[in-house]
């Protein structure tokens, strides 16, 4: 059964990059930014630019939440796990995240206690279950996982667990996006854009990217049926000189998105000034702190943060990649000194990231296609 | 972290309405779905569940079609439900 399902799905994704191709105006060369990590994976996994013409290029976006963490906040949550009676939880994609002097793990190995969790409702389970210590819950992610996070503060406060509280390092994805289409260094044509995030945030946050930088969005499933009906979408409205804003996956994403989730970051969280994204740099208005009501919740006021800035290797091209200016493999030390057991740059140690996306799938995707043609060669 | 799964609402917590005992491939977990209170889910719903919290209701199709896609991407699916197994949300 999977088989003939795996089989329908390929005549059907024939039949998208068929379509797909008659789009492209002969001479011309498409950009197309995907901008979650989520897509990058799929796209690699199942070899999907290999149903792509040549002239259309997918650039992987900045869409990591891990990628993105600059070295300075892991030195900083290693700080913080360093206090007296300190026990730090985070998602296990974190853990492996290396700061100036190393990651989650080997800052364990000298005495700390950073344990991972599946959800900071489980955080606060161990705060609760042992009041005699502080637990801190290192906060990442787009909006996907902000409301997880604000959700808990609020049963925190309303339990009273004052043992209890975030290092809140949770980013928005439009200032990043914004950010991108600014740049000199990348000229885009359009965007698939994110959808788990568009679950939260819905789809009109993106119609600036339309109407003041006339380009296209379409935010799009998870599937690789999606991502080629979403690029198909994004070809059509190019060919006919339209901008606008589309949905290809309304069974998940609602068109104003969840306005529960939006109202409960909105009461424990507001924007700051400014935030340092790994290899973009510092950002405006583009990551959430924890607001002075909850000030009893919040890390970052409760403990010294060294803030230190520490730059990022000087050998790591991560900043490259997740501006979609290289392709992974285009890095010096993808693949060598860099590689998902030993990672250098973020971008290889989260499994959405672009360069573990690739270094994962890339070779054998291909090789599987390639082989796939072959046999259809002597089939037919 | 990011990765969406789908799992099926058996039942709701009488006493906290906010929490559900949710089918998850074969285990059973407690999610909280206070973040659905616009349109709460009743048992044999389906849901999108991220970091313990579910996120939208799906139709049982689309459930089929995420389950499918999540077990083809491997290593990170079966990463998220190793934590998913050891969550014990209350």
């Amino acid at each position: 059964m999977r088989f003939v399902d795996e089989f329908r799905d390929a005549e059907k994704a024939r039949a998208l990059s068929a379509k797909i191709t008659s789009l492209c105006e002969p001479g011309r060369g498409y950009k197309l930014m995907e901008v979650c990590g989520g897509h990058t994976h799929t796209i690699y996994k199942h070899g999907l630019e290999d149903y792509l013409p040549e002239s259309i290029t997918l650039v992987h976006g900045p869409g990591c939440p891990v990628c993105v963490i600059p070295m300075g906040r892991v030195d900083d949550a290693i700080h913080i796990a360093r206090q007296p009676n300190v026990l730090m939880t985070s998602f296990g994609d974190m853990m492996r995240v290396p700061g100036s002097g190393g990651n989650f793990f080997d800052s364990n190995a000298e005495g700390t206690n950073i344990r991972m969790v599946y959800s900071p409702l489980d955080s606060l389970k161990i705060a609760r279950q042992n009041p005699d210590l502080r637990v801190v819950f290192m906060a990442i992610g787009f909006e996907t996982t902000t409301p997880s996070t604000a959700m808990t503060l609020l049963r925190a406060a309303h339990e009273g667990i004052e043992n209890f509280s975030i290092f809140g390092n949770h980013v928005t994805i439009i200032p990043a996006i914004k950010a991108i289409l600014d740049s000199p260094d990348l000229r885009l044509d359009g965007f698939i854009g994110p959808g788990h995030v568009s679950t939260v945030i819905g789809c009109r946050p993106y119609e600036f990217i339309a109407r003041d930088y006339g380009k296209p969005v379409v935010v799009a499933g998870f599937e690789p049926l999606d991502i080629l009906q979403s690029i198909y979408m994004l070809m059509v409205q190019l060919s006919e000189n339209r901008s606008e804003v589309e949905n290809q996956y309304s069974r998940v994403v609602p068109w104003d998105g969840n306005m529960v989730a939006l109202k409960a970051i909105n009461e424990v969280m507001e924007l700051r000034p400014y935030f340092e994204w790994r290899g973009l740099g510092f950002i405006s208005h583009s990551a959430m702190a924890v607001r002075e009501k909850y000030a009893k919740f919040d890390a970052e006021r409760i403990f010294e943060i060294p803030g230190v800035r520490v730059a990022d290797p000087k050998a790591c091209q991560c900043g490259e990649v997740l501006k979609g200016v290289l392709k992974p493999w285009e890095c010096k030390v993808f693949g060598t000194a860099c590689t998902p057991e030993t990672p250098i740059g973020t971008c290889m140690v989260s499994p959405e990231g672009a360069c573990a996306a690739y270094y994962n799938f890339g070779r054998f995707s291909r090789q599987r296609v390639r082989e796939a043609s072959q046999h259809e060669h002597v089939g037919s | 972290m990011c990765l969406g799964i789908p799992g099926e609402v058996i039942e709701i917590l009488e006493d906290r309405p906010d929490l559900a005992k949710v089918a998850v491939s074969g285990v059973k977990r407690t999610i909280n779905i206070g973040l659905l209170d616009d349109d709460p889910p009743v048992p044999g719903d389906w849901i999108l569940i991220h970091v313990g919290f579910a996120l939208s209701k799906i139709d049982e199709g689309e459930a089929q079609a995420a389950l499918d896609f999540l077990e083809s991407i491997g290593k990170a699916y079966e990463d998220e439900l190793a934590a998913l197994q050891e969550s014990r949300i209350e």
